[in-house]
């Protein structure tokens, strides 16, 4: 109705008008560079400022010879370990978390004391946080030496630094460390959007907490839990910041991941920009089928609905014509 | 009988989720804590004793090492803080502009657009960084803080998340008005719109300055000279040889680090709180 009332002028231009900046910035800083990702891949471009450089014969050469390193392989297969040894005990932990922050029955009181202190590893550097973990697990002294000897656990100060599994456990410790936080966070604001007339009816059936929890939480924040997954998953396969700065991949590629294998082909050593790329455009297929399942779980369903509604409209007011 | 059962219950549920809550309190807080006191300790004394809750003396002395090499938590500082406002501005201005053109405007292209920024919304930077910092290499862009800026004027999360916000909360009767008044459209943007939209944009303004001062990838890319670092990469420096055994001064650097944003978190949290909550209501 109100758009009806001007007639005759047509806004469509501001339309266009105001997205410019966002299209020609897009353009610029994101796509083109992403072409160009994607054509250096087929190149032999290597060395710092190279700009002669030219198209192999056998075009796909970097990306067989990325499959085949096995510090490639490797570094998958760590990001993948480290993100399961992350994410399992921080979707635990969050759930716990909320069903306890959640419970209508026995209420935790400092839960805004808590969320705070419970997020606050997220929002501090990731690099400073790599160090400072270095720091904590250091040799032959080192704070977390210090208690694991004065307590007794220990007779000796222990090396972490040189252990494969210590050290991976410990990345993935990291990141549940400044996850967890905001994954419950999440969580809780998801169940709080649930309807509380459900659990009124729960609760005159004579439901319990652990019977509401999953019976009727649960299966009401699935979308939230699948986004949670799925951004987690993203943000794992680029997992780049803790690795490269906690022990810069090792000990012997034991924490290598995937961003730190690319960072290394291509900004140290002999500068293989062609190799890191094709690396790059792997993970962005990887990357891409990840947010793909991510667009299709977040597809606008009330929009979706009323288009529905509308053609239906439509279609009933055709059958009564 | 009954009663009293479940009152005994209650009580045993709500201690042990207390004493699991405050050892993840603990868990939470003890880093910080190690590193705060020991930034203040001598580097003898943290080798005796790597743990401890008395502060030392030693401050300035660790200071002056730290300081007396490549670290230069100053120029960090206003490094850092010049892109991450640069990156805010940017952000959340050019965000709620390319929402608002999603939102009133009808035009041909508008559903096909919004299509793409949904597609590109978890592309991360690092994927593209070759062919970007290729490109940025060949027009003479590298340590330029622009080159980092620039890029955040599209930035589709944000674009989403106004766009979320702004449909239930943008009355188009009051835009209708103002036409008849004889505004134009770009002042009833600015006027009336970004006004209306002042609590989205802070909310997401808080997620732009942090994550941007967080952000390490593309910053070591592309800043390689001294008093181009920002202070992310200024940590990364406390690893190298340089440091190698002055605990005390890696421990107050880290802090230093760590200092600004304990600060934002403090005065923010109950803002940021909501503000992660809200964000992950959007699926």
């Amino acid at each position: 109705m109100a758009r009806k009332q001007v007639k005759g002028i047509s806004y469509a231009k501001y339309g266009y008008l105001f997205s410019i900046p966002f299209i020609v910035a897009f353009v610029i800083f994101s796509l083109y560079p992403t072409l160009y990702t994607a054509t250096l891949g087929f190149t032999d471009c290597k060395g710092l400022g190279n700009n002669n450089w030219h198209f192999l014969s056998d075009p796909f050469e970097n990306f067989k010879n990325v499959l085949s390193n096995n510090s490639f392989i490797t570094s998958l297969k760590n990001t993948v370990a480290i993100w399961i040894m992350n994410f399992i005990p921080q979707i635990t932990i969050a759930l716990l978390l909320t069903a306890w922050f959640t419970s209508r029955s026995n209420e935790i009181k400092g839960k805004g004391f808590f969320k705070v202190v419970f997020y606050m590893p997220n929002i501090i550097t990731a690099a400073t946080v790599a160090i400072l973990f270095n720091a904590l697990f250091s040799y032959p002294v080192g704070p977390v030496n210090d208690i694991l000897v004065s307590l007794g656990l220990r007779d000796a100060a222990y090396q972490f630094s040189v252990d494969k599994s210590a050290s991976r456990i410990i990345v993935a410790f990291i990141q549940f460390w400044t996850w967890y936080g905001n994954t419950m966070i999440i969580l809780i604001s998801g169940v709080l959007g649930i309807s509380p007339d459900i659990y009124e009816a729960a609760e005159i059936d004579g439901a319990n907490g652990v019977q509401t929890f999953f019976k009727i939480t649960i299966p009401n924040i699935k979308t939230v839990l699948l986004y949670n997954l799925v951004t987690s998953l993203v943000g794992g396969l680029n997992m780049y910041d803790i690795p490269k700065l906690y022990l810069n991949g090792g000990p012997d590629n034991a924490t290598l991941t995937a961003n730190v294998f690319i960072y290394n082909q291509a900004f140290s050593g002999s500068y293989m920009y062609n190799k890191a790329a094709a690396a790059s455009m792997i993970m962005f297929v990887i990357i891409s089928i990840c947010s793909a399942i991510l667009f299709w779980i977040m597809r606008d369903r009330d929009e979706a609905k009323i288009q529905k509604e509308i053609k239906a409209a439509k279609k009933a007011a055709k059958k009564g014509v | 009988m009954s009663v009293v059962k479940k009152d005994a219950g209650s009580r045993a549920f709500l201690i042990s989720a207390y004493i699991f809550c405050g050892l993840l309190t603990v868990l939470s807080l003890i880093p910080f804590v190690i590193m705060i006191v020991n930034a203040t300790r001598s580097t003898t004394q943290i080798q005796q004793h790597a743990i401890s809750l008395i502060p030392g003396t030693n401050f300035m002395k660790n200071f002056a090492v730290l300081t007396s090499k490549t670290f230069n938590p100053w120029k960090g500082f206003i490094n850092s803080l010049i892109i991450s406002v640069g990156v805010t501005a940017c952000t959340v201005y050019f965000s709620t502009m390319t929402a608002y053109a999603v939102v009133a405007y009808e035009w041909k292209l508008k559903k096909p657009f919004f299509t793409l920024i949904m597609c590109v919304l978890m592309i991360p930077a690092t994927i593209t960084s070759i062919g970007f910092y290729q490109f940025m290499y060949k027009i003479g862009m590298t340590n330029n803080f622009l080159a980092i800026i620039l890029p955040a004027i599209a930035s589709p999360p944000t674009v989403f998340f106004m766009r979320q916000y702004m449909i239930p909360s943008l009355p188009m009767e009051i835009l209708q008005s103002a036409r008849i008044d004889g505004a134009g459209e770009f002042r009833i943007f600015n006027q009336i719109v970004l006004p209306m939209m002042k609590p989205a944009m802070a909310t997401q303004a808080i997620f732009a300055f942090v994550s941007s001062w967080n952000n390490l990838f593309l910053p070591s890319i592309l800043l390689t000279k001294n008093d181009k670092y920002t202070m992310p990469i200024m940590v990364s420096l406390l690893t190298g040889d340089i440091y190698k055994t002055e605990y005390g001064a890696i421990y107050l650097g880290l802090f230093l680090t760590v200092l600004p944003l304990l600060v934002v978190y403090f005065l923010l949290s109950k803002y940021i709180i909501a503000g992660v909550a809200l964000g992950g209501l959007k699926g």
